[in-house]
């Protein structure tokens, strides 16, 4: 069951990644991306990671996925012509090529390592959210703490870069082109 | 049970599926949007590896990863309007010159 699931999860994300590469208009492209991020969020739940599941389908099927989607629709985008690289071929072949690399080593080398205290039983017992919250306001505070400066920093350097430049009426007459 | 090399195997595939898309697309939101592509098969294998070695570490990068992500699109995004504002293209190819 577990296997079917995760076939099933995993080839529908392949395939919605791929085709988030490959189609020509954009919308099509958000439409693919989201189907991969649902299919992730699947993934998460196989993985017993539900909290990390349900903050995958808010945060990026719900926020950032709907950015995009505002910012195609303020473009006003044609779909082009051209749409890939000139020489996609070349970069096509070496991709499949690192590729294959990468997965004859990651298949052959043996997975292991230290086994950490978050053992199945104790999940179970404390519930997987409740852990994961223990886990990041003991632990990882201080980095909890740089990324809510980080993301306040993020959100005004947006607000700056995208704010309409104020009319100087000293410099310029008001129809001129925005710089 | 699945194994773990094939949690790391789709990672590996849908991480090059979205470095292909950052060098063969000429759009910059699809270039955006394989980025993504790319951070999410990061977050798959550090989920995998926090679920077999039971631990909670992964779970906390990929909390993380996520955040860096949303705030990677806001800010790319708001790039995008400026440089579409001055220029009217999101081709990458034409936004070749540092300043017009």
């Amino acid at each position: 069951m577990m296997w079917l699931l995760f076939l099933y999860f995993a080839t529908v994300s392949i395939v919605a990644g791929v085709l988030t590469v490959a189609l020509r208009n954009p919308v099509y492209c958000l439409m693919a991306l989201l189907t991969l991020l649902l299919h992730v969020a699947g993934l998460f739940v196989l993985l017993n990671a539900e909290f990390l599941a349900v903050v995958q389908i808010i945060v990026y099927a719900g926020a950032i996925l709907i950015l995009y989607l505002f910012v195609l629709m303020l473009m006003n985008l044609k779909t082009e012509e051209q749409h890939l690289h000139k020489k996609y071929a070349f970069f096509l072949f070496a991709g499949a090529g690192i590729l294959g690399e990468l997965l004859i080593l990651l298949l052959q080398s043996s997975y292991g390592g230290r086994q950490g205290t978050a053992t199945p039983e104790v999940l179970l017992q404390t519930g997987g959210s409740q852990a994961v919250g223990l886990t990041m306001f003991s632990d990882y505070l201080l980095l909890f703490e740089i990324i809510g400066v980080f993301l306040l920093g993020a959100v005004v350097g947006a607000i700056v870069l995208a704010k309409t430049p104020a009319k100087t009426d000293t410099q310029e007459p008001a129809n001129s082109p925005i710089p | 049970m699945v194994p773990i090399s094939a949690y790391v195997a789709l990672s590996a595939i849908l991480f090059m599926t979205g470095l292909i898309g950052v060098l063969i697309r000429r759009n910059f939101i699809i270039v955006l949007m394989s980025v993504e592509i790319m951070l999410n098969a990061a977050n798959i294998n550090l989920v995998a590896f926090s679920h077999y070695l039971n631990s909670m570490a992964g779970q906390m990068s990929a909390l993380f990863i996520i955040a860096v992500a949303a705030a990677e699109a806001a800010v790319g995004l708001a790039i995008i309007i400026v440089i579409f504002r001055g220029k009217m293209a999101t081709n990458v190819d034409q936004i070749n010159i540092l300043k017009w």
